[in-house]
C-alpha cells in the first residue's frame, strides 16, 4: 500500500481545512484497495462498488473528525469494513456462530493436497491472472472467515485491528485465520502444485 | 512434536508468534517430515503471495462513476 506518510498528513491537513482536491488524491491512493477490499468480502463487484462509494462519502463527511491516531488508511478500511458488514449482516450472511464459542479448541484440520508448488506463482502467471485466481479462491471460504482473511492477509491489517474491527476475539481471529490460510493452501495447490499444471489458463503456465 | 500439533501451530509459527521452545520442536519435525515442510512450505507461500500481491487498478468505469459522485457533491454543497 502506499506509504508517502509526510506527504500524507499534509493532504490529511489540507482535507480538513476543506480542500476537496486534496481529499480526492487521498482518496485516489487507495481506492483500488478499499474496492478490493468491498468486493472480497461482499463477494460481488456490485456491492463492492457501494462499498467504495458509501465508504468514500462517509470518510469526505467525517475527515474533519479523523484524529490521526491510526494512519487515515486504516481509517478509511474500517469505515469501508462497516460498510461491507452493513451488506452481509442484510444478506444475513454475517451472523453469531456458535462454533465461534469454542474457538481456540478445535485443530481438526488435516492436509489434504501434499504437493510442493512447481514454480513461483508469481513467475507462472500473468499479474491480472494471479489477480483473478486469488480473488476467485478467496471466495471459497465462509463470509466471517473471508473477511478476516482479507483484512489481516490482504490488507495487511493487524490481528489485534482486525478483531478490534470485527467486534471478535482475538482467539477467534486467530482460528479462523488458520483455517482459512489451509483452506487457501489447498485451493492454490491445485493451480501451483507441481502436477497440477493443467489447471492453469492455457497459455500462461 | 506430531504431524498434526506442526499443522495446528502453523499460523502462529508463520506469524512469529510460536513460543522458542516450539519453534525449535517444530523445526526438528521439520527436519526428517517431508509431508509436514511441504505443508508449511505451500502455506507460507500462500500467505505471501496474499500479502504482496497489489491489486489491480480501478475499473475505468468504477472510477469514472467514483469521480462523477463527488463532482455531483461538489456543486451541491461547494466549500
Amino acid at each position: 500500500m502506499p506509504t508517502h506518510l509526510d506527504n500524507e498528513q499534509s493532504l490529511v491537513t489540507a482535507a480538513q481545512a476543506g480542500d476537496s482536491d486534496a481529499f480526492l488524491t487521498l482518496l485516489n491512493q487507495y481506492s483500488r484497495h478499499i474496492y478490493r477490499l468491498g468486493v472480497s468480502i461482499t463477494g460481488n463487484h456490485q456491492d463492492g462498488e457501494d462499498v467504495l462509494q458509501e465508504a468514500s462519502l462517509k470518510a469526505y463527511s467525517a475527515i474533519a473528525d479523523f484524529r490521526g491516531s491510526s494512519r487515515f488508511y486504516t481509517w478509511l478500511v474500517s469505515i469501508a469494513v462497516n460498510v461491507a458488514l452493513g451488506k452481509l449482516r442484510k444478506r444475513a450472511l454475517w451472523k453469531e456462530d456458535p462454533l465461534d464459542a469454542r474457538e481456540g479448541e478445535d485443530g481438526s484440520y488435516i492436509p489434504q493436497e501434499i504437493e510442493s508448488w512447481g514454480e513461483d506463482p508469481e513467475r507462472a502467471c500473468l499479474t491480472h491472472e494471479l489477480q483473478r485466481i486469488l480473488a476467485e479462491v478467496v471466495q471459497k471460504l465462509d463470509p466471517k472467515s473471508r473477511t478476516i482473511f482479507t483484512l489481516r492477509d490482504i490488507e495487511r491489517l493487524s490481528i489485534d485491528e482486525t478483531a478490534t474491527l470485527l467486534g471478535l476475539t482475538i482467539p477467534v481471529v486467530k482460528t479462523r485465520l488458520f483455517r482459512a490460510r489451509l483452506k487457501l493452501r489447498e485451493e492454490l495447490t491445485r493451480y501451483f502444485g507441481k502436477d497440477a499444471r493443467n489447471a492453469m489458463p492455457t497459455g500462461h503456465r | 512434536m506430531r504431524c498434526r500439533q506442526v499443522i495446528d501451530r502453523i499460523s502462529e509459527y508463520l506469524d512469529g508468534e510460536l513460543d522458542p521452545e516450539l519453534v525449535r520442536e517444530l523445526e526438528r519435525h521439520l527436519e526428517h517430515c517431508e509431508d509436514c515442510r511441504i505443508v508449511v512450505d505451500t502455506t507460507h507461500k500462500t500467505v505471501e503471495i496474499f500479502y504482496h500481491t497489489e491489486p489491480a487498478a480501478l475499473p475505468d468505469d468504477v472510477r469514472e462513476r467514483l469521480n462523477g459522485m463527488f463532482a455531483q457533491r461538489f456543486r451541491k454543497e461547494p466549500r
